[in-house]
């Protein structure tokens, strides 16, 4: 596009907006990690420069791994949200394959149930839950978030499966099907392996959310050994009115950093999947 | 496949279709209901049930690990008299509303912002992308602790431009407190919007604009009438979403203010969750849950019939 700018005029046209975004998305992840590594001397020192560190140490890492069960809830949540993929993932291609490629009656309407199913939100659910998983004995057991997670992330997936799998021609699994190859077959040995980059983008993102979630294991899970790493820094380092903050700010950035590296691998995956829904529908 | 021998068939005499167990089974609509079974059954026990069970617990006087009793609809006139629900239902609507035009405003922003050539645009559009990523509970946390009443960074900053000391109390003023939450919230939702938004601004055909310039369009009327019509449908559905997440917000609320000061901050979820689960009154926290039910419902028929039209 032609512009009646200068070479200066429009560096700073392109950048300034981009540079105010960037500053206001990374701030709180800088002060995280400026706090984390700052001894306490200057963490509640009101003469210090609060933007820099003087004496850097790792003491508050080493308390929260040593003295906390960080590492417990860490374990805790890569398996809810490994195990919770996985099933969201098997059962979300079991819902999405029919309504992608067969025309049967009845598939339009399970469509849009499984649209509304996923927009109902959590709140919604969160106290009959409850009751549920206390008389099925399953509070305190990592079960409860495994079996509860599901519920949303197995529309998602079957939402953002069926935008994809659409979008596969339809030729191969035909040949297929004149060479006598049973539905069943059709779709194990020829489909399934075509859509790889569509199960990457549900995953991760059924991940991230599985990664993210808060209220039924705050709910259902209030013992330290079975807590997921959000729960258990919001019930365990935070004391009545005593805030341990250099091993909360710890915490919240180790806690981030699974969930950023997974992400970085795959950011191109995420965006496609945060885009198939709004924009190819 | 099993092997079958066929029986003989007279000449002239066309060969019935024999029904087999795979043949059947191999049937369109037999093969899809199968299939969607499993995945079915586990939605309606997990969801549908304890969506119609809540309905139940809503007319109930029910109290933690005892039998309720049926009260029809006293929960809810309790709701209706009791003046903090009122302020918790102002609470969400505005929550809700302001924090959705910002949203919108902020991504559109973004979109246009990052729809520029510039170098390092991956690294950059990743990093942005940050924010909604990371857990929602870490990132409070974080933003807890900058604007903590003693150590707030943010004070510490606006002291250094000229606010006196000790500076707004972001967190314990009423007024202020809303305004927290609604901007981390929008802080955590923009790149969402950016991105969905991004993705659209990127369909638009470059012809169009150079079309409109040789019209002597500006930019500003570029914008208005050549990207908003194009949007304006991704516009829309990524903001019926972001609605329906954000008017049953729970944790960002539960961690930094857990309602307070005073319930100026407490929306229907999180007070669903005092009642039911901090006082132990199921009933009366399932029908305060319950109300949000309209306005959801409205929003998910317009989705669900939006997203019907398209496909």
């Amino acid at each position: 596009m032609i512009t009646g700018y200068g070479p200066i005029q429009r560096t700073v046209r392109v950048w300034a907006p981009v540079l105010f975004f960037l500053f206001v998305a990374l701030l709180p992840f800088y002060w995280m990690a400026i706090t984390s590594i700052k001894p306490n001397s200057e963490l509640y020192s009101l003469r210090a420069n609060p933007l820099l560190v003087h004496a850097p140490t790792l003491k508050h890492y080493v308390d929260l791994l040593t003295t906390t069960s960080f590492l417990v809830w860490t374990w805790n949540t890569m398996l809810v949200a490994v195990i919770s993929t996985a099933i969201s993932l098997v059962l979300g291609i079991m819902l999405a394959y029919p309504l992608a490629r067969i025309n049967f009656p009845g598939a339009g309407l399970i469509a849009i149930s499984v649209a509304a199913v996923y927009l109902v939100p959590q709140p919604l659910l969160f106290i009959p839950l409850a009751d549920v998983i206390n008389r099925l004995d399953l509070g305190n057991t990592l079960t409860s978030v495994i079996l509860t997670y599901p519920t949303m992330l197995v529309p998602f997936c079957a939402w953002l499966l069926l935008g994809y799998f659409k979008t596969v021609p339809m030729e191969l699994e035909e040949a297929a099907r004149i060479d006598g190859a049973s539905r069943l077959q059709t779709m194990r040995r020829i489909f399934l392996p075509l859509c790889t980059p569509g199960f990457i983008s549900a995953g991760i993102f059924a991940f991230t959310l599985a990664q993210n979630e808060f209220l039924y294991a705050l709910i259902f899970l209030t013992k330290s050994s079975v807590r997921t790493v959000p729960v258990g820094v919001i019930s365990e380092l935070i004391k009545g009115d005593v805030f341990y903050w250099g091993q909360l700010m710890a915490a919240a950035l180790l806690g981030s950093i699974p969930v950023a590296i997974i992400y970085s691998f795959f950011v191109e995956h995420y965006v496609a999947g945060l885009t198939s829904g709004a924009v190819k529908g | 496949m099993a092997i079958r021998s066929e029986p003989l068939v007279a000449v002239g005499r066309r060969p019935r279709q024999p029904i087999s167990l795979s043949n059947w089974l191999d049937r369109g609509t037999v093969f899809s209901w199968l299939m969607m079974t499993p995945p079915i059954l586990f939605l309606v026990a997990l969801v549908g049930y304890p969506f119609c069970y809540g309905i139940v617990l809503s007319l109930q006087d029910r109290a933690v690990a005892q039998t309720g009793t049926f009260v029809g609809l006293n929960n809810f006139i309790r709701d209706a008299n009791d003046p903090v629900f009122w302020r918790v239902v102002a609470n969400t609507f505005i929550y809700t509303g302001v924090a959705t035009v910002l949203k919108m405003v902020g991504g559109l922003g973004l979109a246009l912002a990052m729809n520029q050539q510039f170098k390092l645009k991956n690294l950059i559009r990743a990093l942005l992308l940050l924010p909604f990523i990371v857990p929602t509970v870490l990132s409070t946390v974080a933003f807890m602790w900058m604007l903590d009443p003693a150590f707030s960074v943010v004070n510490r900053l606006l002291f250094e431009l000229g606010v006196p000391k000790p500076g707004p109390s972001w967190l314990g003023n009423p007024i202020l407190a809303m305004f927290s939450i609604i901007m981390i919230n929008t802080w955590r939702g923009l790149p969402f919007y950016g991105i969905t938004l991004l993705a659209g601004l990127q369909t638009v055909p470059v012809e169009l604009y150079e079309a409109a310039t040789i019209d002597g369009a500006s930019g500003w009327q570029r914008f208005r009438y050549v990207t908003l019509p194009i949007l304006q449908p991704i516009i829309l559905i990524v903001t019926l979403f972001s609605v329906i997440f954000t008017f049953a917000d729970f944790q960002l609320v539960y961690v930094l203010t857990h309602g307070g000061p005073q319930n100026a901050t407490n929306l229907l979820a999180t007070y669903a969750f005092d009642i039911g689960m901090g006082a132990g009154q199921l009933g009366l926290g399932a029908s305060v849950a319950l109300t949000m039910l309209p306005a959801l419902a409205l929003l998910i028929v317009a989705i669900t019939l939006y997203l019907r039209k398209k496909s």
